[in-house]
């Protein structure tokens, strides 16, 4: 946008003169440090940085990045992100909100922005409850939850937020814990670079309303047994010595020790071009299956919706050279009247 | 119809109404487009009123799935679509039941009398036996001249060395049909065979449907000629309009035109971001036409979607602008509270059509006057402008997109059903004699930026992402004066409740004042789509010997300046509206004038006729 060259920037470049207001010790906090790491090295001008949430504490982060941003109304942060991209698609569009947000009041935005393939980078932050209006259950509860507004615990199932942004057609899914901020780092600084949506869910403790809700996945001693790493191209181990790992038997899938006839040879490889594949990691909960984290899927050929538009507004603008708004006005049904 | 004067050709009329009904698949909207041409180009001034139902192919003969379309066409300046019928088309019985009432006392009544068979009969409810054709009753009301539309347009168009299928020669009755009216009201049927010619023949490459098409209209026109069906035939002498050059045009066309105006006059790009709905779809289909005109169009998810996603447009440094119908602005109703907190442009098209819920989707009401003021959480003022005529609306959207960057902030504009449906003579407008419209971005001047800091017009800068040094935040949580921070100090509420109100408020420097025309110590306001009628009624008591004067609102917020001024210069304040009293209810509550409402909440604009006689009675009852 400009011919002088790029600001060195550092990380703390990105921070604003807000006061930060989240809990202490909330699991937003690390997301804002991965995220200001991830500005800071993008290559992008502080300028065309551009942040938008909907409503609850998560989507309060706008206000703690120094770049552009648009802090919305509940649920609808896709579609502003849509229409930011879709007027000047040379900004960098990013959407950070909770799961309330995203997948409950505005799960219809979230799904048509995946379909559309739309170029922005959607951070969920999921910490499985309402913390602003201080602690209901949310979309991603699990079944029974007991909170203020269920007493004799939650009636109705989750939803899988990976599984709908495979089902939604989402080209690069994502998901990563909030205390590992450098995987978390990377995750997103892929997903900004992918051409398309960029989907990263985060496992965020809120430790007000939810607190330990994903311990069993961020915690030394539990961590490496209940969830697992993928890598494009590997196979799929797990467990502190990288022990166990997943087979496939027949259609469906299973955790193996390694060792004695089991070797790494006979796992599930990890394929991030296979959307069956990243289906079938998506269903894979603990205690039953460690829960996978990193790249699900990312398919980086698939057009975005605004170089589409872009592409089809060129060629209709050459197709129709010459034309005139008065000719437009005008139309070629005219009479005279003398 | 009023006559003026005989001659021995033909009878010559100044006014002529005429309804063509059908089955919805009977194409009637097309034939009466094609009959509006004709009278276009013969010179007359016109106003049309489609009348479709929402079933897009309801089952053949049924009540509910009868499509009609009103011409009424004049050598006066006229504004309506007349409202008894002098000649009704009635391809079916069930068209010819729905329709019946439409008709004058002693008007023409033209049957495809094929159709008025035992089974379509009893469709539409006829009982067994009766045929309303034989009907004495009937046949001494109107003239009722029975053709059998669908044989005669068989034999015309069917030969023996001619491979034809039956169901494209039936397709073509409604030419035949046109083809007779046009003969009665002596009009040259030429431009439509041409123009017939020219779409079948060229653009859709079926030169033998052009060609069936072409030999219907003639065959209707030679029946009409031969048959010595009707008494006499008619002619309308050309209007006196100014001179220039005209085009037709509906509400939705001219909206249309209105906003790719706009974005060459306000040199910056449009994002149009619509969810479809009757009878506001059209505008996505006119503007989705023309991205070599700088437009952008989006088809959101929904409606929420589609004003959110505007709005963020609008922050990116577009003309962010969503159209729809009264329930989906309900839906748009937080949205547009953002929109006035962020203080973006943001332009909502409302082409209003008759409600609650989802009401009456194809018939027109001025159904969201109170919705559009007050319709959103906390004190939440918009600028609110309404289109007066179908060519009006082409000006209002240009006005729309100039006060939103000017007060950066949304606007709705308020077209309705009968306005976007209905077309009538329009004459072509200079662009280039248009006024730009003036929209500045600032650029960082090395201060901190300060986003909520105003102009003397109370106006806050747009800065646009893409701009070094003025990168900011803004959302819908109150905003502190001058810095744009989250704010929850009441001092700065009040202050910024009151500034959001005020630079509306301020627009009412540069919107015209309002115009009064005529001398009464009565005044008849109005506003939308019932200025015709107005209009017409008031020409009408005019010709009783009954004079009052009248005013027509294109501006709801900010009022003009002067309307409190002229209010106060009457002794009374009649306002018609196609409501239960919207508009009457604003001018009571900010001007306490204890206005009279004339309301029609039927789904269909004022008749006439109705209309100056309820004037009438309202100034007896005073007097009296």
């Amino acid at each position: 946008m400009s011919d002088v060259s790029l600001p060195e920037y550092k990380a703390k470049d990105f921070a604003t003169d807000q006061d930060v207001r989240w809990c202490p010790g909330c699991g937003d906090y690390a997301v804002l440090t991965a995220m200001k790491k991830v500005c800071a090295g993008l290559g992008v001008r502080r300028e065309d940085l551009v942040f938008v949430s909907g409503i609850g504490c998560a989507a309060r982060f706008p206000y703690y990045m120094n770049t552009y941003g648009a802090h919305t109304i509940h649920g609808r942060a896709p579609a502003f992100a849509t229409g930011i991209k879709l007027a000047n698609p040379e900004l960098t569009v990013f959407v950070v909100s909770g799961d309330g947000d995203l997948l409950s009041i505005g799960g219809n935005h979230t799904i048509h922005a995946l379909r559309r393939n739309m170029d922005i980078n959607i951070v969920l932050l999921n910490n499985k409850i309402y913390g602003l209006t201080k602690g209901q259950y949310s979309p991603t509860s699990e079944v029974g939850k007991v909170t203020k507004s269920t007493p004799y615990g939650s009636l109705d199932a989750p939803l899988n937020p990976l599984a709908v942004a495979v089902a939604s057609g989402c080209t690069y899914i994502a998901r990563t814990v909030d205390v590992d901020v450098k995987n978390m780092t990377a995750l997103i600084d892929r997903g900004v670079k992918h051409k398309g949506t960029s989907f990263v869910e985060v496992y965020q403790d809120c430790n007000v309303f939810n607190h330990q809700a994903w311990f069993y996945a961020s915690q030394k001693d539990s961590k490496h047994d209940n969830t697992l790493m993928l890598e494009h191209g590997k196979p799929m181990v797990f467990g502190k010595d990288k022990e166990k790992g997943i087979r496939r038997v027949g259609d469906k899938i299973e955790v193996v020790e390694l060792g004695g006839d089991v070797t790494q040879d006979d796992l599930l490889i990890h394929d991030e071009r296979n959307l069956e594949h990243a289906f079938l990691l998506s269903q894979m909960f603990s205690p039953e299956f460690p829960e996978p984290m990193g790249v699900f899927y990312c398919d980086p050929d698939e057009p975005t919706y605004n170089d589409l538009l872009h592409d089809q507004v060129e060629d209709v603008i050459r197709k129709q050279e010459g034309k005139t708004l008065q000719s437009l006005v005008s139309g070629n049904n005219t009479w005279t009247v003398k | 119809m009023t006559s003026s004067d005989q001659t021995s050709k033909s009878t010559e009329l100044t006014s002529v109404s005429v309804r063509f009904c059908g089955d919805s698949g009977d194409g009637m909207q097309l034939t009466g487009s094609h009959f509006t041409d004709l009278v276009a180009f013969a010179g007359n001034d016109f106003t049309t009123a489609p009348d479709f139902p929402a079933e897009i192919r309801a089952p053949r003969g049924t009540l509910f799935g009868v499509s009609g379309y009103q011409i009424q066409f004049s050598s006066n300046d006229i504004h309506t679509p007349g409202d008894a019928v002098n000649a009704l088309v009635a391809m079916n019985p069930a068209g010819f039941k729905s329709n019946l009432q439409t008709v004058e006392e002693g008007g023409i009544i033209i049957v495809n009398e094929d159709e008025f068979d035992k089974g379509n009969l009893k469709k539409c409810g006829y009982e067994e036996g009766y045929n309303p054709l034989d009907d004495e009753v009937i046949n001494s009301t109107y003239n009722i001249c029975k053709v059998p539309i669908s044989r005669l347009t068989r034999e015309s168009l069917i030969k023996e060395d001619e491979d034809v299928s039956v169901k494209d020669v039936d397709r073509c009755r409604n030419m035949f049909a046109l083809g007779i009216i046009a003969w009665l009201f002596s009009s040259d049927i030429e431009p439509t065979i041409e123009k017939i010619t020219h779409y079948f023949g060229v653009v859709k490459n079926k030169k033998h449907i052009a060609e069936l098409n072409s030999r219907a209209i003639k065959a209707g026109y030679f029946f009409g000629e031969t048959a010595e069906l009707f008494p006499a035939r008619y002619q309308v002498a050309p209007a006196d309009h100014e001179p220039g050059e005209y085009r037709r045009i509906s509400g939705n066309e001219a909206l249309v035109l209105g906003m790719a105006t706009a974005v060459e006059k306000v040199g910056k790009p449009m994002f149009y971001a619509s969810y479809p709905i009757t009878p506001a779809s059209d505008v996505l289909h006119g503007l989705a036409r023309l991205k070599h005109f700088g437009i952008r169009t989006f088809q959101a998810e929904d409606e929420i979607a589609a004003v959110v996603s505007a709005i963020g447009a609008s922050f990116a440094g577009h003309i962010g602008v969503t159209g729809t119908s009264g329930p989906g602005l309900a839906l748009k109703t937080e949205a547009v509270g953002l929109a006035t907190m962020m203080e973006l442009p943001l332009v909502v098209i409302n082409v209003q059509r008759a409600g609650p819920a989802t009401g009456m989707p194809t018939k027109s009401e001025q159904s969201d006057l109170l919705q559009s003021m007050f319709g959103r959480s906390g004190e939440c003022p918009v600028i609110v402008i309404a289109a007066s005529s179908p060519g009006d609306c082409f000006f209002m959207a240009i006005e729309a997109v100039r006060l939103a960057c000017r007060a950066m902030c949304p606007v709705i504009f308020l077209s309705e059903g009968s306005l976007g449906n209905a077309a009538e003579p329009w004459m072509i407008p200079d662009i280039a004699s248009i006024p730009d419209i003036e929209v500045s971005h600032p650029v960082s001047d090395g201060e901190p930026f300060m986003p909520y800091q105003r102009d003397e017009h109370g106006n806050r800068p747009w800065a646009v992402p893409g701009t070094a040094g003025l990168e900011h935040r803004i959302g819908g949580l109150e905003k502190e004066d001058v810095t744009g921070n989250v704010c929850y100090d009441n001092a700065n509420h009040a202050l910024m409740t009151k500034q959001r109100a005020d630079k509306i408020q301020k627009l009412q420097d540069i919107i015209p004042e309002l115009e009064v025309h005529g001398d009464s110590d009565t005044l008849v306001l109005g506003w939308g789509s019932t200025k015709g009628s107005i209009l017409a009624a008031v020409a009408m008591l005019e010709e009783r010997g009954v004079n009052v004067a009248t005013a027509h609102l294109n501006y709801i917020n900010p009022f003009p300046k002067n309307l409190g001024d002229v209010l106060s210069k009457f002794k009374r304040v009649i306002i018609p509206e196609i409501n239960t009293g919207q508009l009457r209810m604003l001018i009571r509550s900010e001007f306490l004038v204890d206005a009279i409402g004339i309301n029609n909440c039927s789904g269909r604009s004022f008749y006439v006729n109705e209309l100056a006689d309820e004037i009438h009675q309202v100034l007896e009852g005073v007097q009296s």
